[in-house]
């Protein structure tokens, strides 16, 4: 429960508000092992602590990296970090997206904003095992054509010819061709078998309730709709209480939920 | 412990006295409760002869009052505005330490010696109290250092309840008034005009050594019936009651009951309600830094589901309104803790029902919810959709 001080080996920009850092991981020879979904608690000294997911390859342990929003006191600050610098990283914690239970399936992945990062270690994941997974549609929402997030890999993800990439903005630009409107308008267009296919999402709660909603009229049901939670966080080990969604403790239950596992709350005002 | 009924001795109020004293040479820390600033609290005591001989209370929704009694009975109270979480999780706690160095900081845990101690008085529901906060903090994959470790040796004397308080209701919540395990002593405290005497019972080997050392006698099957019907009249005496059957389902699908918005009327969110509790364990902890900026902690407090930050994300309060903090304190209680640790996360103490500053009662709220269950049903789901 105690921080372990890590340097920060690189630090890289990717919007005007977002950047992505990679430490070093606490453990030098094993390096840290995640599930693709899980978080970290990233300590900024003597100013406090946030739950980070993990957004690197879980295929390369020695790259601890995560992508973070810079919005408020800790995160800006870390912002405007060093390489060298020292966090504090505790973790990793909680439940992540269902590889397993996805295999010879299709697979839709629907972000929004700063949620693609959590994402984006179970896209390396299905991309690396390609094979056993049926059809693999990416849709991504963001606000405008400057905060789309990682764009150079979704561009190369959408080069390939067996993973179908899109990108949709709320505000359209002069310089933007693509799509314009909310993430779920992209549904339509998506190749997938409603019996057999599993959803990963994580974004704004409404977005995911939106797209949830979607979901279920195109006949795909709770079961296989996967969603990534939020909520305060300040111990990361279920005993601190806040992270509480009814019976669910979000650091340990969660982040990830399967959508039925929640139904009764999902959607529930300031539950 | 094998065979209890052969570990029950009576035990006179001279040699109480010894009792407590026996504890202390042996090297406990004795906390127990004591007459201070109008109430009974839990504190370092040095003996019997701080105890609230005489004293009792009374209490009502929004009430508690300490009275004299005509005798000098020294457990003749209800329970207090404290509860034993305070010495167990302490309300205030720093987790660890960081200091500066060349290249970043170093991380210090902290590695205090834990007093063992002797908690007097505590009460059935206290030590169901007790084990629900086990269960919470030490019963899944983390566990509490701090906690375990003041848990691990504290002894355990339990007083069995011998006079129910207008806003008991261990009876509904099947946690008292007489606890038949988890303590190391349980005592039944006796008095009348001829006599002044306690039956107690060992619970464990450690209680058994202790009582061995005390002067007493064994108990007769008349002593032990006494005790047992002291208890009994308690039981018949409850002030309040909540029905229990189907109460996580009523609560689960009362999310939207109006009652909630009429609650939040009178609820001052004042946090009162989950700082007396004995089984809420929810905390916060705050990273600060010395003012040379070279020496940073991280302190743990006692936090409450009342308070606005306890919900905070960036973008926004998840429980900005009142209604939604006092439903889940409520659902928490009596709901969600059965899916969480497998109990209610209520003992009946009725602590939160005296010390709400607007009187509000959940056993009251929970029948309101009962007796119009779907109450909220023809508002239509308030959803954000
Ligand atoms: C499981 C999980 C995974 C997350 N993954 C990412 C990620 O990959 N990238 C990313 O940019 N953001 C992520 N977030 C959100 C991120 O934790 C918040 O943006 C961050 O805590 C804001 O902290 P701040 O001090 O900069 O902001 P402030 O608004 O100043 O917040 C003050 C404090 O409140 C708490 N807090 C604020 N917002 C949140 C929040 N959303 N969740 C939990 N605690 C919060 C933190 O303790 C924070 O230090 C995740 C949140 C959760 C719960
Ligand atoms: S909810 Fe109220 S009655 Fe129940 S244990 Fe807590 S303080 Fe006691
Ligand atoms: S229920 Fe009563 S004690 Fe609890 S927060 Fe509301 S006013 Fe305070």
């Amino acid at each position: 429960m105690v921080p372990h001080p890590v340097s920060i080996r690189e630090l890289q920009r990717e919007t005007h508000d977002t950047f992505t850092l990679t430490l070093e991981p606490p453990d030098r020879d094993q390096g840290l092992s995640f599930i693709p979904g899980q978080f970290t608690m990233l300590y900024l000294f003597g100013t406090g602590e946030v739950p980070i997911s993990i957004s690197g390859d879980p295929a390369y342990p020695m790259r601890l990296v995560h992508t973070i929003r810079a919005v408020g006191s800790v995160t800006r600050t870390m912002q405007h970090m060093q390489r060298g610098s020292m966090l504090g990283v505790r973790g990793p914690f909680g439940k992540g997206w269902p590889v397993e239970e996805a295999r010879g399936k299709d697979i839709v992945i629907i972000a929004g904003g700063i949620g693609l990062a959590p994402l984006r270690p179970v896209i390396y994941h299905l991309l690396r095992e390609r094979g056993d997974y049926e059809h693999i549609s990416i849709l991504y929402g963001a606000r405008c054509p400057a905060d789309i997030l990682y764009s150079r890999e979704l561009e190369s993800w959408g080069g390939r010819f067996d993973v179908d990439v899109s990108v949709t903005i709320d505000y359209a630009t002069t310089d933007w061709y693509g799509d314009v409107g909310v993430v779920t308008s992209l549904l339509d267009k998506v190749r997938c078998d409603p019996g057999k296919t599993v959803v990963m999402t994580c974004g704004p709660e409404i977005m995911m309730r939106f797209a949830a909603r979607e979901l279920n009229r195109i006949g795909i049901t709770d079961e296989h709709i996967y969603v990534s939670m939020e909520r305060n966080m300040q111990c990361a080990a279920g005993t601190c209480g806040h992270c509480q969604y009814g019976p669910s403790f979000v650091c340990k239950d969660g982040p990830v939920f399967r959508l039925d596992r929640i139904r009764p709350f999902f959607g529930t005002r300031e539950i | 412990m094998q065979d209890r009924a052969n570990h029950r001795f009576v035990v006179t109020r001279h040699d109480f006295s010894m009792l407590l004293a026996t504890l202390r040479e042996r090297g406990y820390l004795l906390l127990g409760p004591t007459l201070r600033d109008q109430a009974i609290v839990y504190d370092e005591i040095n003996g019997a002869e701080d105890l609230p001989a005489g004293w009792t209370d009374e209490q009502e929704a929004g009430q508690y009052k300490v009275k004299r009694r005509d005798d000098n009975a020294l457990f003749a109270y209800n329970v207090g505005p404290h509860s034993w979480k305070k010495f167990l999780q302490l309300p205030s706690l720093t987790l660890w330490k960081a200091q500066k160095t060349d290249n970043g900081f170093k991380v210090e845990e902290r590695d205090e010696a834990t007093p063992r101690m002797a908690f007097i008085g505590v009460r059935p529901c206290e030590l169901r109290a007790i084990a629900v906060q086990d269960q919470v903090l030490t019963g899944g994959d983390h566990i509490d250092p701090d906690y375990a470790r003041r848990r691990k040796h504290a002894f355990i004397v339990t007083v069995q309840c011998t006079q129910a308080g207008n806003t008991c209701f261990c009876v509904s919540m099947g946690t008292g008034p007489r606890a038949e395990e988890g303590f190391d002593l349980a005592v039944t405290e006796i008095i009348d005009t001829h006599r002044h005497e306690f039956v107690i019972e060992a619970g464990t080997d450690t209680g058994a050594e202790i009582l061995a050392r005390v002067p007493h006698r064994s108990a007769s099957e008349a002593d032990w019936q006494n005790a047992q019907s002291a208890t009994q009249r308690t039981a018949e005496q409850m002030g309040r009651q909540i029905e229990t059957s189907g109460i996580r389902e009523l609560l689960y699908r009362n999310a939207e009951h109006p009652r909630w918005d009429e609650v939040a009327d009178r609820c001052l969110a004042c946090t009162n309600c989950t700082m007396v509790c004995p089984t809420c364990f929810c905390t916060a902890v705050e990273d600060v830094t010395d003012l040379a900026g070279q020496t940073a902690e991280r302190i743990q407090r006692w936090d409450s589901c009342f308070n606005s930050r306890y919900s905070y994300i960036h973008g926004g309060i998840v429980r900005p309104s009142t209604r939604s903090r006092y439903r889940q304190w409520l659902t928490h209680k009596l709901a969600y803790w059965h899916d969480q640790f497998g109990s209610s996360g209520c003992v009946g103490c009725g602590r939160c029902i005296s010390w709400c500053p607007a009187g509000i009662d959940i056993t009251e709220e929970v029948a309101a919810i009962r007796a119009n269950d779907g109450g909220g049903m023809e508002q239509g789901r308030k959803t954000n959709e």
